[in-house]
């Protein structure tokens, strides 16, 4: 049988279709259901059947609202910081690292070749008591003798931020990279100086790079919970920690099905607010 | 041994794959070590055809000789039996085995095990709904050598079901610098030199558990309004910042690391630390008293009669007395088996006087259980809890 070449494209579509349908659209079917799900008359532990219980979202969101504010916070202030630390990193890659491009950028990818939960391990025992930091910070009275840095939220964002970093530094390098050399000159020749320069050239450029960046940085950062769980406290708790603790440990598959459903909702809603305000006709 | 702590069990043995057992016992071993050592336990994939026991257990819960990599008493019982013993240390966390396997129990596919391990109050949820065969005691003569004190739990008042593997006390462990008098008192734990760097243990039975005894309540007759009482003292030691977390066996490298200096810990637990840092760590059970509990042996209702039959002959050979004792000079945990005592005498003579190994009758009765709850507290008396931690 011969294959028309209108539907070359569709069947070319059709594995990532059907994994996408496999493994996205039947597991969220699957979330929906069971978040309006509530329990088994006498039923035991973790039975739930389908009563169609709305009221499980606004439950869920009322509980829980703080660790929905703290995920929010926590993830914009490790994508700003993501941001002003990647900036001038991708920025030299970019432009100034000349023949050590190359290896400058594998070192930005070889934190990836460890595993991300030890990464963040890691960080606890920089953090921690008997590690070169506090007892640093604390000889230069930076910090005082009762104060320790994990299991805070310094500690998180700082772990956050550290962890996506590589996510931020990617896109601005790609865009950045892609700058013609010579619009920086023109704006040169037209007696811009270096800040002139860098504000309505290069900034402006790298604007596709600075957009996928801190998506890739905030949307994950959002629904982190290894962080808050390795390096916070019961006070730095994020929303990922509340849906990890309502299926495992509470076994209330619904209320983590509907925390799961508004987390998401929230990100989409966010990102369009942003992308709207951002443009993305030049996305990477 | 219960371990909780908020990582997926994917995660964990990620990262577990990392932690030498060396490290894990000197404290790092937070995070487990659960992949790790995952299906060595006959020490390589000699046979194919032959007939296979399939064991989930606990992280650090059972023999292992570090020089071959191998569990010397699952060597044994493959070399006696001819049963090749694949042994998981994959199981980390009550609820969230639970969470991974519960689907498939009730649906009546595999699971992948033969035996598993969970603590008392989760081998009671299994019994209810029925995920558990019943031993057939021909294949399990040593059975009667559990000891009298474990012989007959509300959940399974015949040993019909399940048989204890280990017995978990816990109590107060701290760092004997920061702490010289010791902790005795729920006063002694929250003295201003620990402000800011205790950890209690996330199985809330424990937790929940001490902090009743010291408020004069038994936790084997606690009422929801007693329990809640409880909830909110250690919520108000959160938010005042007197604990700085809520952690499975991770407390151990938080002690370790001088991030914590006292904790709510489990005696095996502190017992390897003391003995790995020269005495830097102790351990004991409240004056007011301490908890016990176990994790019991028992197989799943998805077992096949092969694998069911084989998961008894392993359990008939860990009630062995001679076994029983080898397992427990190294795990250190509370031995379940009668006889285990006089045997241990001449393998390791230092532990059979060891409270925490056998502990005596004096010992025992300052030792108290938590009741069984029903499945409409278990959810929430979990959910006070987890909201106590900022969950």
């Amino acid at each position: 049988m011969k294959i028309g070449k209108a539907r070359v494209p569709y069947l070319l579509l059709l594995p990532g279709f059907a994994f996408l349908f496999t493994f996205f659209i039947l597991p969220i079917i699957n979330l929906a259901q069971t978040s309006t799900q509530t329990p088994v008359a006498g039923g035991d532990t973790g039975e739930y059947e389908q009563s169609f219980a709305f009221s499980n979202y606004i439950n869920a969101f009322v509980d829980n609202r703080e660790q929905f504010g703290r995920s929010f916070l926590y993830a914009t202030l490790a994508t700003i910081f993501a941001l002003a630390i990647a900036y001038p990193l991708a920025y030299a890659i970019a432009f100034k690292s000349g023949k050590f491009k190359n290896i400058l950028l594998v070192l930005v990818v070889a934190p990836f070749f460890t595993s991300f939960l030890l990464r963040t391990v890691a960080w606890k025992q920089i953090l921690g008591e008997e590690g070169f930091v506090v007892p640093t910070l604390r000889s230069l009275h930076v910090i005082s003798e009762q104060t320790t840095l994990t299991s805070t939220a310094f500690a998180v964002v700082a772990g956050m931020t550290y962890n996506f970093l590589p996510f931020m530094t990617l896109p601005l390098y790609a865009s950045l990279e892609r700058i013609d050399p010579r619009t920086i000159e023109a704006a040169g020749d037209l007696y811009a100086n270096g800040l002139t320069t860098f504000r309505r050239v290069t900034v402006p450029l790298s604007m596709p790079g600075v957009v996928a960046g801190t998506l890739l940085t905030f949307i994950p950062a959002a629904g982190d919970y290894v962080n808050a769980a390795i390096l916070g406290s019961p006070n730095t708790k994020m929303i990922g920690n509340v849906i990890e603790s309502r299926y495992f440990k509470i076994v209330d598959y619904p209320t983590a099905a509907a925390l799961s459903f508004t987390l998401m909702a929230a990100i989409l809603i966010l990102v369009t607010l942003y992308i709207r305000k951002a443009g993305t006709e030049e996305l990477v | 041994m219960a371990t909780e702590n908020s990582l997926s069990p994917e995660a964990r043995s990620i990262l577990g794959s990392r932690i030498s057992r060396r490290a894990v016992l000197a404290g790092a071993g937070g995070l487990g070590a659960a992949g790790l050592l995952a299906a060595c336990g006959s020490g390589g994939d000699s046979a194919s055809a032959e007939s296979t026991v399939r064991w989930g257990n606990w992280p650090l819960y059972l023999d292992f000789d570090e020089e071959t990599k191998t569990y010397p008493t699952l060597v044994k019982f493959t070399e006696q039996t001819g049963i090749e013993a694949k042994y998981f240390e994959d199981y980390n966390d009550n609820d969230e085995f639970y969470g991974k396997v519960q689907a498939q129990l009730k649906l009546g596919e595999d699971i992948g095990y033969d035996v598993v391990t969970p603590t008392d109050w989760m081998a009671a949820r299994w019994l209810r709904l029925g995920y558990t065969q019943k031993f057939d005691l021909a294949n399990i003569p040593n059975a009667g050598n559990i000891l009298d004190s474990l012989a007959s739990p509300s959940y399974d008042p015949q040993r019909e079901s399940t048989l204890t593997w280990q017995g978990i006390m816990s109590g107060f462990g701290w760092n004997t610098e920061k702490n010289p008098k010791g902790i005795r008192t729920l006063d002694d734990l929250f003295a201003p030199q620990n402000k800011g760097k205790i950890v209690v243990l996330s199985e809330m039975r424990d937790t929940i558990g001490i902090i009743l005894l010291a408020q004069g309540v038994d936790p084997e007759s606690v009422t929801e309004a007693q329990y809640m009482n409880a909830v909110d003292f250690m919520a108000k030691k959160i938010a005042d910042g007197w604990i700085r977390g809520v952690k499975g066996n991770e407390y151990a490298e938080d002690l370790t690391s001088g991030d914590a200096t006292a904790v709510i810990g489990w005696s095996g637990d502190m017992f390897i630390l003391a003995s790995e840092n020269e005495g830097k760590f102790d351990f004991a059970i409240p004056e007011s008293g301490g908890t016990i509990s176990g994790d019991n042996l028992m197989i799943p209702s998805t077992a096949s009669a092969e694998g069911k039959a084989n998961g008894e002959k392993m359990i008939n050979y860990y009630y062995d007395p001679v076994v029983a004792a080898e397992v427990a000079a190294y795990v250190n945990y509370v031995c379940p088996v009668k006889g285990a005592q006089a045997e241990m005498e001449k393998i390791a003579p230092e532990l059979a006087t060891s409270e925490y190994i056998f502990p005596t009758e004096k010992t025992s009765s300052r030792l108290h259980v938590f009741r069984s709850l029903t499945p409409a507290e278990e959810t929430t008396w979990a959910e006070a809890f987890q909201k106590a931690q900022g969950n």
